[in-house]
């Protein structure tokens, strides 16, 4: 995302353009100086430990599954909704998956597809509830919240917890992507490789979106700031993929979850759906009298949540390795909390899903690192409650002065 | 003490880029009508907030001499204790609150630490007895119509012993009816001692009541003329204004040659299925091909559900009868997505509420409701895109620094600009325009006509509805006047004036 600021007068030097480019995206900044000052602080209250290769490569799958429900809750959000069922639609999801695979023997990768249709459904259920019948998302999703809650419990009554055998199923969320044949050494080269693609690809695109922007006339930033960003974020995607390389290598749960937002992504910049979602979240009335069927795109926003958080569901049975009936519980508050953090609007029609990715990194990080500091579960919630009210509060203070 | 109430000295307000006033002195003498007029975005609105506290003393420059006080508002609360009330253009009151509730709502009358209601409305009665608003003040305020809604509001400065009333733009949402009967209201608060600045751009309503117009330009003070003794006209105000003069407010077509009817209306009827009650009864109209036909009548005839009803009723009304042909032949729209791909399009009388999206920009808003143009895969083509944002930006002259611009940002000539621009692009056949300059200064409103002649030119049939007597007669070829849901009468351009479609208007 390239951040641009109107710079009236290019010879008012560096120094002035950064200052303004901090003053235009405080909000964004303060996000990432936010996960930076988490990180180096559990790091040194760990004796670095957080750090370490072996926990990254936890951290990335432990965040998995709620950077998911972020990317789907960022939709909902924008479009001025919200779905309180995700986490026990995961949750039971993931129980529905694991009584797929280990009772009616069916293989894992149709019994993935099976549960994204069960989620599609219960989309379908919950969005047809909001757009046709008219009941407010708040109450249908409540309702959801404990509909699905109790169907969880029932799926597993008999059993109790089911532990899940299955290595194909258990990998998407404890294993990591092979190495090229004949390459194992101790770094591990497809991860490093495809970490200097996704450089070289971001490069590329950045440069383009530039020179594009030149070529209209468009204020862009300096060509000293825009280099320095560039080199920036390079060094940080590739400090992660040298750490991970030097361990075991990519999770398949960082490829999943990238997938996921390389799609969700391009849907809400490059696409005619993403326009709309944005319009109605912006002015819903204004949509509607363009020829946007306000109706049709909730209904989409809803039954890409519910689909998500069914993938969510599979990532944490796998993580687990079991579905469990306290599955679920309070996922809803971390996806929330990961996309108000991650800059969506509380008054709707503003959000990105890369910066939702950010939102679940901070939440999962403080999950994780007072598990590593071994911080009681009670002041886990306190904090992670604490973290969300100033995120709010910040983004609503900055966005009412840009005004 | 002096003969001003109000002298602002020097004030000169910025706003980060931005002069917004520029050493602007404004004085308004003891009881009298002062109107301050300008183009949009000339400094008008800030410097009223200046004035009420809405901007704090010391975030601009200057002296606010109030009855020969120095004075530092901190907040509006400051400003209306010393008796200081400004009325905005979006009224302030609470729907769902009766009449008496509104009018103390904020300065509630209190016995001990209860609210004394008794009194309350005792006293809410006396005020709308000053306004003449002689309804039950326990009626719920949504249940009044928009004037009525304007005459609580000054009931409510009233209540507060105001001194000095700011209105900003009062009748820009009435019809004449109303207007008139504000004006007369505000001359005689003016008996009663009352100082009233007036923002507005009605030419014809400041010219009948200002004793002093003041008017600003660019954030300057371009002059301030005593007009009490020496008559001034419309053109004089216009040269003020723009610093130029127009020599017609309604340009004149070059052609007149219209074709086939392209849409026609039959025997529409709608039901308003909340109240149960009809609301359009058996509405005949019909429009050709390079034609602009009027729809005028007072508030509350019809005009807007109409519209709304024909481009894909979104509001849900039940349409009980009646039939649409396009081109002769017989359509049907479901939603506006329908009256779109068949050529309809609808500019909505309210840009803000819901014609655009305020918090995205220019670019966003021109291509929302024809993106099909812009997909190439499975992306959009954002390149054409920019492209076309430029070029409609270039020949409709959009005034912003570029097309990137949020569109809740402009001056409301330029976002109606936005709006129309959007709709163009579209290239529909049929354009409905509901109150196209509704608050646009005169610049923009003689720009927004041009571009309704050239569109008809090209051969686009418009509908335009509009409350503005003047404008209906002036750009319309054939106009039909609404009242109380029906059609009153039709008339052509040759044999209209203004008392005869009055006398339509108000016929039944």
């Amino acid at each position: 995302m390239e951040k641009t600021i109107q710079n009236k007068n290019s010879k008012e030097g560096i120094g002035k353009e950064v200052i303004g480019l901090i003053k235009a995206n405080i909000r964004d900044y303060m996000m990432y100086i936010a996960l930076v000052v988490i990180m180096l602080f559990f790091s040194w209250k760990t004796n670095g430990g957080f750090l370490q290769a072996r926990n990254l490569s936890n951290l990335i799958n432990q965040a998995g599954y709620v950077a998911v429900l972020a990317i789907g809750m960022t939709l909902i959000l924008i479009i001025k909704h919200i779905d309180l069922s995700v986490g026990y639609v995961a949750g039971f999801c993931g129980a529905v998956a694991a009584i797929l695979i280990t009772q009616k023997g069916v293989n894992e990768w149709v019994a993935i597809v099976l549960v994204l249709a069960l989620g599609l459904l219960i989309g379908l259920y919950q969005g047809l509830l909001v757009t046709r019948v008219g009941v407010p998302a708040f109450v249908t999703t409540l309702a959801g919240m404990f509909i699905f809650r109790g169907l969880l419990n029932l799926t597993l009554q008999k059993t109790g917890t089911i532990i899940i055998p299955n290595e194909g199923f258990n990998a998407l969320s404890n294993g990591f992507i092979p190495d090229l044949p004949g390459l194992g050494g101790d770094i591990h080269i497809l991860t490093l490789l495809i970490g200097i693609a996704a450089v070289v690809l971001m490069i590329v695109s950045r440069v383009r979106d530039r020179q594009n922007k030149i070529k209209y006339n468009f204020a862009v930033t300096s060509t000293p700031v825009f280099v320095f960003g560039l080199v920036f974020v390079s060094v940080v995607i590739m400090s992660v993929i040298w750490v991970l390389s030097s361990y075991s290598g990519l999770p398949w749960t960082a490829v999943i979850v990238a997938v996921v937002l390389l799609v969700y992504n391009h849907m809400l910049n490059r696409t005619r759906l993403g326009r709309y979602i944005y319009g109605i979240g912006g002015n819903d009335q204004a949509a509607e009298l363009s020829g946007i069927d306000v109706k049709k795109v909730t209904l989409f926003a809803f039954c890409s949540m519910s689909v998500l958080a069914a993938l969510a569901g599979i990532l944490y049975t796998a993580r687990l390795q079991s579905a469990t009936p306290t599955a679920g519980n309070g996922f809803e508050l971390d996806a929330i909390a990961s996309s108000y953090i991650g800059g969506t609007a509380v008054s709707g029609g503003i959000g990105k899903v890369t910066n939702a990715i950010i939102g679940a990194l901070i939440i999962m990080s403080l999950t994780n690192g007072m598990n590593l500091m071994g911080v009681d579960v009670s002041y886990q919630y306190i904090v992670k409650g604490i973290i969300f009210i100033i995120a709010v509060a910040f983004d609503v203070r900055t966005r009412t002065k840009g005004r | 003490m002096s003969d001003y109430i109000l002298e602002m000295q020097q004030i000169t307000k910025e706003f980060p880029g931005v002069k917004a006033l520029d050493n602007v002195n404004f004085q308004v003498r003891r009881g009298e009508i002062h109107c301050l007029i300008g183009e949009n975005g000339a400094g008008k609105s800030t410097l009223m907030k200046v004035l009420s506290g809405v901007y704090h003393y010391g975030s601009y420059t200057g002296n606010i001499v109030y009855n020969g006080e120095i004075q530092q508002f901190k907040s509006i609360a400051d400003s209306e204790e010393k008796g200081i009330a400004i009325i905005y253009q979006e009224l302030a009151l609470v729907p769902e609150m009766s009449i008496y509730e509104n009018i103390f709502f904020g300065h509630e009358i209190l016995k001990g630490r209860n609210i004394d209601w008794n009194e309350t409305i005792v006293r809410a009665k006396e005020a709308l007895d000053k306004v003449r608003l002689y309804v039950d003040p326990s009626m719920k305020v949504k249940n009044l119509g928009v004037g009525n809604q304007q005459l609580v509001e000054i009931a409510k400065a009233l209540s507060k012993d105001v001194k000095l009333l700011i209105l900003d733009e009062p009748t820009a949402s009435l019809n004449e009816d109303d207007s008139e009967n504000l004006l007369k209201l505000i001359k005689e608060l003016k008996q009663h001692g009352v100082s009233c600045i007036m923002i507005s751009h009605r030419l014809k309503e400041i010219i009948e009541i200002a004793d002093t117009i003041t008017v600003l330009r660019d954030g300057s003070t371009v002059c301030s003329l005593d007009v009490r003794e020496n008559r001034i006209t419309e053109a004089e105000i216009i040269r003020h204004m723009v610093g130029r003069e127009i020599e017609d407010i309604y340009p004149k077509r070059k052609k007149k040659e219209f074709g086939e009817t392209c849409m026609e209306i039959r025997n529409w009827t709608v039901e308003d299925p909340v109240k149960g009650k009809e609301i359009l009864h058996n509405i005949n109209i019909n429009v050709k091909k390079g034609e602009i036909i009027g729809i005028q009548g007072l508030m509350g005839a019809g005009r807007t559900e109409f519209a709304m009803s024909i481009f894909g009723n979104p509001t849900g009304y039940k349409i009980t009868g009646g039939e649409i042909l396009l081109n002769g032949e017989k359509v049907s729209f479901k939603r506006p997505k329908d009256a779109i791909r068949k050529g309809v399009a609808y500019v909505s009388e309210d840009r803000k509420g819901n014609g655009l999206v305020l918090i995205q920009d220019i670019k966003y808003n021109i291509s929302i409701a024809n993106l099909e143009e812009l997909q190439e895969g499975v992306s959009l083509n954002e390149n054409e895109e920019i492209n076309i944002a430029n070029s409609y930006k270039q020949s409709i002259n959009i005034k912003a620094p570029s097309i990137m611009q949020k569109v809740g940002n402009l001056s409301g000539g330029n976002q109606q600009k936005v709006q129309l621009a959007k709709w163009m692009f579209v290239k529909p056949k049929v354009l409905i325009l509901d109150e196209p300059t509704r608050g646009i200064d005169v610049g923009a409103k003689y720009e927004i006509y041009t571009l309704m002649n050239q569109l008809v030119e090209e051969g686009m049939s418009i509908i335009m509805i509009s409350s503005e007597l003047p404008e209906v007669l002036g750009m319309s070829d054939r106009i039909y006047v609404m009242s109380a849901g029906e059609i009153a009468g039709e008339l052509t351009a040759e044999e209209a004036d203004e008392n005869k479609v009055m006398a339509m208007a108000v016929r039944s």
